[in-house]
């Protein structure tokens, strides 16, 4: 029988959720790491045993741990992340330029086809990747010396890269996203790198239609379309139907589109979910009600759904990495919240029930499908 | 000829990640400095390697101390001698993870 696997990164460690196809009996493990951040665990979408965990403390900087048993046990893996050559400056807060200065590893995303191969979006942006499993890592470094680099800002979470979306049709094209730089498109396997951002508007820059300075918060993709991309920005949600060269704002009907997360059912391309927040200045939901919003439209229209969802006093926030789904029949989804919950729905999201309802709070949500 | 053997504390995250309970005995070969002494504790424990101090640079991390018989020697010559009763084994040099690197 078919069962899940919900890897779980916290502020104070990991946690790994497991229950079988029905979803709603659950064993928790964890904490791993305790005390440590994780801001992303991911595993091999080819050797779902092996697992890759972004491990941070403030003291002690940057680890990276590898499973190879599911997440029962971990070793540390290679640490070192060195940009290639000379770096320059990107654009500090206050406009000045700053020194490119590696601080962590936001998103780790592993290879469609080798256990061996991920990548790792750090901060500040750049993309990285280890072809031996994580002994070691080298930087794509097309990406950062873009010629808009100097221009990149960081959002208020610092300037991390945080998506990285791998095409499964095409394995040289890669997107990656960055706060606040905007969305770029590489089609020769990370090696060279171009914006595409056209169509995005973003009045918190001098030039709302700028080339680069977009606070993209999230990007999503399913499998079977890789070039239909769904953006979850600073402000707006948004569509691509040719691969980023032109974005289309399908906010639609939401009663907010500021938020974080933005994900796809497994099954459904057009069903997209997001999780409204308040505003940028109140990151939390509107009215104190949590609702996912729903659209089987592929944004413009949406709904919203509450069953099993508080709707009075809820102030959590539901982070960029924290929303996932599963690919059983009926396609699970799931997120997480600051306030330590994780929430999973078996049926696409019309009823919501927490797996957990006081972890810390909640960085990172990945879940994997196991037959 | 045999080096001497220092005593380290290292903090609580640190040992958790190599495995160590308690206080460690390293012997530092030559002059016993702060370098020489985490360098011997980079070896011993490759691990450790970029938590203490950057892997490039070789500084010490943010929001890291080192302490040693009531002194904080955060800020002193890496090359300097450590205090004679550090090298002689009778206190240990402390790797201190300092009150504010906690996070949120």
């Amino acid at each position: 029988m078919s069962s899940v696997r919900v890897l779980v990164g916290t502020r104070k460690g990991a946690f790994v959720l497991t229950s079988d196809g029905k979803r709603d009996k659950w064993d928790v493990s964890g904490p791993h790491f305790a005390g440590w951040e994780i801001y992303h665990a991911k595993g091999s979408p080819v050797d779902p045993n092996r697992i890759y965990a972004s491990q941070f403390s403030g003291w002690h900087g940057q680890l990276i741990q590898r499973s190879n048993d599911g997440g029962k046990t971990w070793e540390p893996v290679d640490n070192k992340f060195v940009y290639d050559g000379v770096t320059g400056t990107h654009q500090w807060y206050d406009g000045t330029p700053h020194p490119w200065d590696f601080k962590r590893v936001w998103h780790l995303e592993p290879s469609l086809t080798d256990p061996d191969h991920v990548y790792a979006g750090v901060e500040d942006a750049a993309l990285f990747q280890s072809r031996d499993g994580g002994a070691s890592w080298a930087e794509l470094p097309g990406l950062r010396t873009h010629s808009t680099g100097n221009r990149w800002t960081p959002g208020a979470g610092g300037m991390g890269l945080h998506t990285i979306l791998l095409d499964q049709k095409n394995p040289g094209r890669i997107y990656i996203a960055i706060s606040a730089a905007g969305a770029f498109r590489s089609d020769d396997a990370g090696q060279t790198w171009r914006p595409i951002n056209k169509g995005l508007r973003s009045q918190y820059i001098p030039d709302p239609n700028a080339e680069v300075g977009h606070c993209v918060h999230h990007m999503a993709m399913h499998p079977s379309r890789p070039d239909v991309l769904f953006m979850q920005k600073h402000w707006d949600v948004m569509r691509t139907d040719d691969g980023g060269e032109q974005w289309k704002e399908v906010s639609g009907n939401l009663p907010t589109d500021f938020g974080f997360v933005i994900d796809v059912h497994a099954h459904e391309p057009e069903t997209i979910y997001v999780a409204p927040i308040k505003s940028d200045l109140e990151h939390f939901p509107l009215d104190g009600q949590l609702r996912v919003y729903r659209s089987r439209t592929g944004g413009n229209d949406w709904e919203a759904l509450t069953m099993g969802l508080p709707q009075s006093n809820c102030y959590v926030n539901i982070l960029r990495d924290a929303m996932a789904v599963d690919t059983l029949d009926s396609c699970g989804v799931y997120f997480g919240t600051t306030g330590g919950q994780v929430y999973v729905s078996a049926d696409g999201g019309d009823q919501w029930s927490a797996i957990v309802h006081d972890l810390p709070p909640v960085l990172s949500v990945e879940v994997q499908t196991l037959a | 000829m045999p080096g001497q053997v220092i005593r380290v504390e290292l903090p609580g995250h640190l040992r958790a990640l190599a495995g160590i309970s308690g206080e460690v005995q390293v012997e530092v070969m030559g002059a016993v400095t702060q370098r020489s002494v985490i360098d011997v504790i980079e070896v011993r424990y490759p691990v450790l390697r970029g938590t203490i101090r950057d892997h490039v640079t070789k500084e010490r991390r943010a929001f890291i101390r080192f302490f040693a018989c009531q002194q904080d020697l955060s800020h002193e010559d890496l090359d300097a001698p450590l205090p004679v009763a550090v090298a002689s084994g009778a206190e240990p040099y402390l790797v201190v993870g300092a009150i504010a690197g906690g996070v949120r």
